[in-house]
């Protein structure tokens, strides 16, 4: 008897889950708000000559870097000038294949040569979708490029595709070496990990802003943050790829005396091909996500179009322009899913045959390309899709929007004031005025009793330095409407995952909605908020739950789904109701994975708080916003650490939660 | 059946092989051996212990043990794939183990050749791709290659599916890709590790005809994995028993049935059918045989019929063709009713 209540009781000693120790959290953190006027000044603000002078400290180091650092044979800056100088070479190509043909020579005498046939690339697209898929993929592909045709967006879409068709091979192979080098050497791994956790959680502004400042603006330093912002991934996925091999093919090849490079590039990569296409996908997918905020940096495009109909408030065009982003970002999805997917060669495909017959696609496809810039050159419709043949909803959102205000703005506004009065501005005061020891003290504890003291000093650290650079209060915004978002996506999401799994079925569609929803990039959830509710606090908040709610969904559908069916069965064996298999058996044990949703439903959130910056939020978001505008590297970066200490902060804590919870549940 | 004499091809002195922290050290302070309490302590996994073993030149040498006894680690220290802690390896009188990356390459590409339990063929290769990496890797020029790749694939009557990539062959034909691949570079040695294991039983009997049809050709020394009795019966020349990381008795499959070492092997064998291992010359007692003769390496099993179908008493010859004896039908009935021979 005893013996069995100790083994129950040890494990509890540590967990979270236990209620005294939130309810002792809350009203120690309630009374010191309430009573924060008895407490001295500087508890509750933090004291400005307590500050360091970190953001300047890092600007005059990339001064430095810019304008004195030197390799011994070569300059810094001009390190950095070859690389745009390659990229912009490469890129000035595509353009010109692509969107803008090639002009020789100068004034009377120029000659021009047109880029590739909007109809042959259609054509071409189309045959590449049959041969890694099929008929169905082929039809979506074209109608997904008729549409850039038809609603005159090709010629920004090309732009587009032509920095991601330059970035994502160079994105591509960096990732595929620098995951190799982790592979073989456990050093580099240990190294890069840190790092890869860092860049996945920084908010991608904030390192638009160094690359601003060594590159420039323009499209050339877009790429280039396109490219840093979407390689972590590949690092990753080739690590485990190749890890993924079957061990007894490593010793194959061993065994048959390769060397180390032809171990690696003849056994080891290309065992694990269908693994690394994993990673190009990811690669191709970030690259799209990237688009409109590249532009802020000098990407022209479907991202420019965006941007600028989103600063003028021209919904129509914006919203048009967003959804050629989410068709493209759609079909080189389903495009690169497929070529992953694709099954291995079949016998009689490749041997014996000739080259030509061996690659006739190619050959037809590339005949088509060339000879439709022959074409081209002679009709111009077949160059360019006529502008008088395009069609444009533009107008017709503007009406949506303008109905919309007239006859709704009332009740939204109704809405949306008592929203802010009630429960908005209330949580905010109280983040802001929540004295930070308390806060932290709070943190360090909940640190303490989830994995000891390692885990407590983790908040403590990184709150210590976003007091040190004075962003607490902007911090405590960024965390009140991060918070709110989050409870409310949790309150949306869980309960839709739950509907979910009722049927296979309804598995099966919310699934594919979600599937599509995430492959939107961030800021077409900007256009419909904005539609309706205009700028401000709250209309960030919508665009953030919106952007959030997937993971809290997907989650809650894994982790339902994953309850093993014997122990579901027990409980209906033994007479439970419906609701009681759920309430009593499955959620319990769906639990941690859930919280492991919310974790994603988190980072989610504070990605897009940064973005919905241009709505008008006074956060840290705003803060990299800022500088950004300013190009004030030590700013941009010092803010972006800030949200990705939050981020680390609350990762850490759910992370070590969910685990301990799933152990003691013995759910793998 | 004897013991083949030829010359040493392969062997091994005293190799150990110990997973976990400071195994080396371990190793040194207990003297070269630690037992089973020092490994325990130490937390330190013994999966090779103190093996020492001797293949000879043309004989099918199989290392046998239930999963989990080392036998997959201890062929893996032979052709050096893992690392050993301690002890030597001699490959044709060469220590193995002192070899650098470039030799031990070498060695491999073209001295050794080894086929895998699960076959570990290359997925994107087509089977001539496969059957042809192993001189490519060498960088043998294509058409020599594919020429003698080709030759291979119909050595293992693969002829008219060179075309065909991995996913597309039963296990079997994957296998005998896995055959003729370790095949190509003609190898001195040969390693299988439990090559049909992953097979059914069927198609594994038509495997193991098919892979003595190839020796009775090819004449390898081979080093041979099993946890399967019966496949030990129908291919070894001679066997290495293994248990908890050492190898508890050598011999032929003869010797390990009819004189066991430990109540281990004894229990091992206790259902294995004498007929199937005790040979003619065992039984062989003086006497006048009539015409009908046997050799003395003739199993009791494939015998037994003629020694009572004769009217006359059954002639026993040695390997030299003198005469050993006769066998006497109540002999040949004990050994098939399982009973232990008499002396």
């Amino acid at each position: 008897m005893t013996e069995v209540t100790l083994e129950v009781a040890r494990p509890r000693r540590r967990s979270l889950g236990s209620v005294p120790f939130w309810l002792a959290a809350a009203i120690l953190a309630g009374l010191a708000y309430r009573f924060s006027d008895y407490l001295p000044e500087w508890a509750v603000e933090y004291p400005r000559s307590w500050r360091l002078p970190i953001e300047p400290w890092i600007s005059d180091a990339m001064k430095w870097l810019i304008n004195d650092a030197t390799f011994g044979l070569f300059t810094f800056q001009e390190f950095t000038r070859s690389i745009a100088w390659l990229f912009g070479w490469l890129l000035e190509a595509a353009y010109g294949l692509l969107a803008e043909g090639f002009t020789f020579g100068k004034g009377e005498e120029a000659f021009h040569i047109p880029h590739v046939s909007w109809l042959a690339l259609i054509i071409v697209l189309v045959m590449l979708a049959r041969r890694v898929s099929g008929r169905r993929l082929a039809l979506f592909i074209a109608a997904c490029f008729v549409y850039l045709a038809v609603f005159g967006q090709w010629s920004s879409a090309m732009i587009t595709l032509a920095s991601i068709v330059i970035s994502v091979p160079f994105g591509v192979l960096a990732g595929l070496l620098v995951g190799i080098a982790a592979y073989r050497n456990a050093w580099v791994e240990r190294a890069i990990r840190p790092v890869l956790d860092l860049m996945q959680t920084v908010p991608v502004f904030a390192y638009l802003v160094p690359i601003l400042f060594l590159f420039g603006f323009g499209p050339v330093a877009a790429m280039i943050a396109t490219m840093i912002y979407a390689a972590p991934p590949m690092v990753r996925l080739t690590v485990l790829a190749l890890r993924g091999v079957p061990e007894e093919i490593k010793e194959y090849g061993r065994m048959a005396g390769c060397s180390q490079r032809q171990h690696m590039w003849k056994v080891m990569v290309p065992a694990a091909k269908s693994g690394l296409l994993v990673g190009l996908n990811q690669v191709v997918m970030l690259s799209l996500n990237m688009v409109i905020i590249a532009s802020m940096i000098g990407a022209g495009g479907l991202g420019f179009d965006v941007l600028h109909a989103l600063r003028r408030l021209a919904i129509g065009e914006g919203l048009e322009a967003g959804i050629a982003i989410t068709l493209l970002a759609i079909a080189l999805d389903r495009l690169s899913q497929a070529a992953a997917n694709k099954p291995p060669k079949a016998h009689g495909s490749v041997r014996g045959a000739t080259w030509l017959a061996r690659n006739r696609l190619v050959v037809i496809a590339g005949v088509l390309l060339a000879g439709s810039i022959v074409a081209g050159a002679l009709v111009p419709a077949v160059a360019t899709y006529p502008e008088s043949w395009t069609l444009t909803t533009g107008k017709f959102w503007d009406r949506v929007v303008e109905w919309l205000n007239i006859n709704l703005f009332d009740t939204i506004t109704i809405v949306k004031t008592w929203l802010l009065v009630n429960i908005m501005l209330p949580i905010k005061g109280f983040m802001v005025g929540l004295p930070w020891p308390v806060l932290l003290g709070v943190l360090a504890f909940a640190g303490w009793r989830l994995g000891g003291w390692r885990l407590a000093l983790l908040p403590l650290a990184l709150g210590a330095f976003v007091l040190l650079t004075g962003n607490w209060e902007k911090a405590m915004i960024t965390v009140y409407l991060c918070g709110l978002s989050v409870v409310i996506a949790a309150m949306t999401g869980i309960p839709l995952g739950i509907w979910a799994t009722g049927s296979s079925r309804r598995t099966g569609a919310t699934l594919a909605v979600i599937d599509t929803l995430q492959t939107l990039p961030s800021f077409v959830y900007l256009i419909p908020v904005i539609m309706l509710f205009s700028v401000g606090d709250f209309s960030a908040m919508i665009a953030v739950v919106a952007f959030a709610l997937a993971p809290a969904v997907r989650y809650t559908i894994h982790g339902l789904n994953q309850v093993p069916e014997h122990l579901v069965e027990a409980g209906r064996a033994q007479g439970c109701s419906r609701r009681q298999i759920l309430w009593k058996i499955r959620m319990p044990l769906a639990l941690p994975e859930i919280m492991l949703g919310i974790n994603q439903t988190i980072m989610m959130a504070l990605s897009m708080l940064v973005i919905t910056a241009l709505v008008g939020t006074r956060d840290l978001g705003q803060e990299v916003f800022t500088a950004l505008a300013k190009a004030d590297t030590g700013q941009g970066i010092v803010a972006g650490l800030c949200v990705a200490f939050i981020a680390i902060t609350a990762d850490r804590l759910i992370q070590s939660w969910s685990r301990q919870r799933k152990a003691q549940l013995g759910v793998a | 059946m004897t013991v083949k004499s030829g010359t040493i091809k392969l062997g091994c002195r005293g190799v150990w092989k110990l997973f976990g922290d400071h195994a080396e050290r371990l190793l040194a302070t207990a003297g070269g051996a630690p037992d089973d309490e020092a490994l325990r302590q130490a937390g330190v996994i013994g999966a090779v212990r103190d093996v020492s073993l001797e293949v000879h030149e043309g004989e099918i040498f199989i290392i046998m043990g239930l999963s989990g006894s080392g036998k997959s680690t201890l062929v893996r220290c032979l052709s050096r794939l893992i690392e050993p802690t301690a002890g030597e390896v001699l490959f044709e009188g060469q220590d193995l183990l002192q070899a650098n990356e470039r030799e031990l390459m070498d060695i491999r590409r073209h001295k050794m050749g080894m086929v895998f339990q699960h076959f570990a063929l290359l997925p994107h290769l087509s089977v001539l791709g496969n059957v042809a990496f192993p001189l490519e890797i060498q960088g043998v020029d294509r058409t020599t290659r594919e020429a003698r790749a080709n030759e291979m694939i119909e050595l293992v009557g693969l002829k008219g599916r060179e075309d065909y990539y991995p996913r597309e062959l039963s296990g079997g034909q994957q296998q005998r890709v896995g055959i003729a691949r370790s095949l190509a570079v003609g190898p001195d040695i040969w390693f299988l590790d439990e090559p049909f294991s992953a097979l059914d039983p069927l198609i594994r009997r038509e495997m193991q005809d098919e892979f003595l049809r190839l020796q009775s050709v090819l004449k390898k020394t081979i080093v041979f994995i099993t946890h399967d009795f019966d496949e030990v019966i129908r291919l070894a020349d001679r066997i290495a028993i293994m248990q908890d990381g050492a190898i508890i008795q050598t011999g032929t499959p003869e010797e390990v049935v009819t004189r066991p070492a430990t109540s281990y092997v004894a229990e091992f064998t206790r259902d294995v059918p004498r007929a199937k291992v005790v040979s003619a010359g065992v039984l062989a007692r003086p006497g006048q045989a009539g015409s009908v003769r046997v050799p003395a390496s003739a199993r009791v099993g494939d015998v037994a019929a003629r020694v009572f179908d004769e009217e006359q008493p059954i002639g026993v010859d040695g390997a030299d063709g003198t005469p050993l004896g006769v066998l006497h039908r109540q002999d040949v009935l004990d050994i098939l009713l399982g009973r232990e021979p008499r002396q």
